[in-house]
């Protein structure tokens, strides 16, 4: 009975979202204000419904009722309840209920803080929100119902895919598809300002707290999706240019790339058309990455999609989307006038060159994600493009990103002096050669181009720091005055600052991990010990234990530092009977922002036991810088300026710093 | 134990776990076995560099490097083999390709059929700075220049403000 309420609530959905579409955008073209007025309460509505039939499929999961066969093939009685909650979008049917769920949610929440909206605008957004959400509320009812009843409802089911039994699970999709759907905001809004034909300064100043909210989840999402593949598979392995992966990470430049584009046509009403295009583009991208997970093209042999109804049903989706948005653009972008001229060498100048190079590293993760599929399909020729290609294109594409950083906020609008910035960032130029040095001296004989990688982050933390120390005359005024001018520092200079500050952290765990990690393989039996740097881990022994739908043999290691007992490390591996396979947990110690890391291989008669050790330095920074970055656009989105909701700012900031 | 291992390759995996569900039915274990670790480190080095190198042609965008599937396991020995024997990395590379095809390369070699792989990222780069630069040379003239009357004025404002 709950789900086929779950089934209902979805189908009232769908008549919600053909409302939505149709009316409000109606309204705004009658310039009725009672109509385009519906648009809020119906979007909140939508959300309700949406929300209720995700809350069944939920119930249905908890409740362990096989009759439903997404329940059945993806779930449990012996599964822990973390699990049976998380298992509702680990599988294809389920994720798509969050999709709409999120895509709706989306909508309720312009529909309720948009209040500060121009009526005809917002009228229009939920409207072109709503084709979205139509698009995929019949996706799901007409390929992939959730709430399909099974005849003779069998007594167990299949269990979810022991991977995917992680606490994992429960953060990284939801944050991902915060992010990758957010997205779609920022596409509606630049399609109702091609609609309405009207882009202004204010467009931008609505558009942005969305795409940064969008972007703060997919920063976060993609890197708990790094930090759960690192501790699960066993091999430290946190990136892998999949294409899976890539799907999430296009999204994610485009986005960046939106932000600094958007600040550029806020502030000075420059780059328009470009800022709408990028808007487009990045959820063409969310999209993109939809098809690729969910139509199995990518698995030819083992296609999870067997329907392929599916994926022919994304890729209309898809079509309609971005060629309905690139041909709307096409049409009204002459009617659209550009403003704001500025110098090559200025603020505008700079956030160009940051799109530009953002741009061709998203266009070379797609074009390498794409390249094998397009090949086979039109040549037969079967090749493959993997992580080594997108290290020796992707990498030296971001190079130069990373160098302008510190110099693009330093920059005057308009026109810049680039010789003046220069001067400003002697210091952290100077720290950057420091740290060249030190790494140099420290890791003599490693890697050659790590320590000027590690210079390279230093600079783009220390520039970062720059135009905050110079703002508050950190070292030139008393310091109580600093901390005063630093309170009075507007929140989203901090959050730009913090989170080119995060890319530099990133950058230095990247470095130290994929530089200066040090591996050891070694089959042991207990009583023996295998040595790793400064560390020793004696293997004490192996148990068994029975959890609650899994095996489990633990080996025990006492782990040593210089001879002294620093704890005890307990990787185990797992075989999950309900599907036959076998997991290895992975045992992880922090050490500083470093980590010791412990994998189980194979167990042989005799006792002994493979294993893989690693010392990691620095790699907590890879996640930390991305968390740092979050933090930064949180920060930014609190400022009063862009809060959603917020009146007009004040002018009256300047009062709490004071004159010199 | 051993047996109750289901060693198939295991998609790489991080983002969009609901792929997963689908591409693996599988348990990561262990990619290199200590068994097949040679004992010449700087040969084991380059074992090790080259495997990351190569695919394995059975799973989802991996290394022989990072899989457990037995082809993996076989061609990580056979890289050590040839290694053994004498053969130059390029040696081993041209030895797989001509046995199993472009395929095994992950990264693809420059050839007609890759150039538009290789050229994109210069291509799209290239492309859109002289884009910009177009359009900043069509949008120069930012208005009339000023005429010597008016410069005489400018320097005259500028002059007394200095006063």
């Amino acid at each position: 009975m709950i789900a086929e309420l779950g089934h209902y609530a979805l189908v009232i959905a769908l008549m919600l979202g053909v409302i939505e579409a149709c009316v409000p955008i109606y309204g705004a073209r009658r310039n009725d204000a009672v109509i385009m007025a519906s648009a809020g309460p119906v979007a909140v509505a939508q959300f309700a419904f949406v929300a209720a039939a995700f809350a069944a499929l939920t119930t249905c999961y908890i409740r362990s009722d096989f009759s439903l066969v997404n329940v059945f093939e993806n779930s449990h009685s012996a599964k822990p309840l973390i699990y049976k909650i998380t298992g509702v979008w680990g599988n294809h049917e389920g994720s798509m209920l969050l999709w709409v769920l999120i895509l709706s949610l989306f909508g309720a929440l312009v529909g309720m803080f948009g209040r500060n909206l121009p009526a005809r605008l917002k009228a229009t957004v939920l409207s072109v929100q709503s084709w979205i959400a139509v698009a995929f509320y019949l996706f799901i009812l007409l390929t992939s119902n959730p709430f399909l009843r099974i005849q003779d409802p069998p007594i167990e089911g299949r269990d979810l895919n022991p991977i995917l039994q992680d606490p994992g699970l429960a953060i990284h999709p939801p944050l991902l598809y915060l992010g990758y759907v957010g997205l779609s905001i920022s596409f509606s809004f630049a399609i109702a300002a091609l609609i309405e034909a009207r882009i202004d300064a204010a467009w931008a100043r609505w558009v942005r707290p969305w795409t940064l909210l969008a972007w703060i989840f997919l920063s976060l999402g993609i890197a708990m999706g790094s930090y759960w593949a690192y501790y699960t598979l066993g091999w430290g392995g946190w990136w892998f240019w999949d294409p899976v992966e890539n799907a999430s990470f296009m999204p994610w430049l485009a986005a960046t790339a939106l932000l600094h584009s958007a600040l550029v046509m806020e502030k000075r009403e420059a780059l328009k058309l470009w800022t709408i295009l990028l808007a487009i583009l990045a959820f063409s991208l969310s999209l993109l990455g939809t098809f690729l997970v969910r139509s199995g093209v990518l698995t030819s042999v083992h296609a999870f999609a067997t329907d392929p109804m599916r994926g022919i049903f994304i890729l209309v989706i898809l079509v309609i989307f971005i060629g309905g948005g690139l041909a709307l653009f096409a049409v009204r972008a002459p009617m659209l006038k550009q403003g704001g001229l500025f110098a090559p060498i200025s603020r505008e100048g700079a956030l160009v060159f940051n799109n530009l190079f953002l741009l061709s590293a998203c266009g070379t993760v797609l074009v390498g994600t794409l390249y094998p599929l397009v090949l086979e399909a039109l040549m037969g020729d079967k090749i493959s493009v993997g992580a080594p290609f997108f290290n020796a294109t992707f990498g030296p594409l971001f190079v130069p990103i990373l160098i302008a950083m510190p110099f693009g906020p330093l920059l005057a609008w308009k026109r810049g002096d680039l010789l003046g910035v220069a001067q400003r960032l002697t210091a952290a130029a100077a720290m950057a050669a420091i740290a060249v040095a030190a790494a140099l001296a420290v890791k003599s004989g490693g890697p050659i181009m790590a320590p000027f990688v590690i210079g390279l982050a230093v600079f783009v933390m220390a520039g970062a720091l720059t135009e905050i120390v110079e703002r508050i005359g950190l070292l030139k005024v008393p310091l109580s005055t600093a901390i005063l001018r630093a309170k009075g520092l507007p929140r989203s200079t901090w959050g730009g600052t913090l989170a080119h500050f995060g890319v530099g952290l990133a950058l230095l765990g990247i470095t130290g991990e994929t530089q200066w990690s040090v591996e050891r393989i070694a089959e042991i039996k207990p009583g023996e010990s295998i040595s790793l740097q400064n560390y020793e881990f004696d293997l004490d022994g192996t148990t068994a234990r029975q959890g609650p739908n899994y095996r489990e043999l633990l080996a025990r290691f006492t782990v040593r530092r210089h001879g002294d007992v620093i704890g005890v490390m307990e990787p185990a591996k797992r075989s999950f009977p309900s599907r036959e396979t076998v997991t290895t947990e992975t045992a992880l110690m922090t050490r500083g922002l470093s980590q010791l890391y412990l994998a189980l291989g194979e167990t042989k008669a005799d006792g002994s036991v493979a294993v893989r050790a690693y010392y990691k330095p620095f790699v907590l920074l890879i996640w930390l810088g991305p968390v740092v970055m979050a933090f930064g656009g949180a920060l930014s989105l609190s400022d009063r300026r862009l809060r959603i909701g917020a009146p007009k700012p004040a002018r009256g900031r300047a009062v709490l710093a004071p004159a010199e | 134990m051993t047996d109750m291992v289901v060693r198939k390759c295991f998609g790489a995996f991080g983002l969009a776990v609901v792929a997963i569900t689908a591409l693996l039915v599988t348990a990561p274990a262990l990619a290199v076995q200590p068994d097949e670790i040679i004992s010449d480190p700087a040969l084991e080095a380059r074992a090790r560099a080259l495997s990351k190198e190569l695919r394995c042609m059975v799973c989802q965008n991996q290394s022989i490097d990072d899989s457990d599937a037995p082809l993996a396991h076989d061609l990580r020995v056979l890289v050590r083999e040839r290694l053994q024997a004498g053969d130059t990395n390029q040696q081993v590379i041209d030895f797989l390709t001509a046995r199993y095809g472009e395929f095994v390369l992950l990264k693809p070699p420059f050839s007609l059929h890759t150039a538009l792989l290789w050229l994109t990222p210069i291509g799209i780069l290239v492309i859109g700075a002289c884009r910009l630069a177009f359009a900043s040379r069509r949008r120069e003239p930012a208005g009339p220049e000023l005429t010597v009357a008016e410069r005489a004025r400018v320097s005259q404002i500028l002059a007394d403000k200095d006063m």
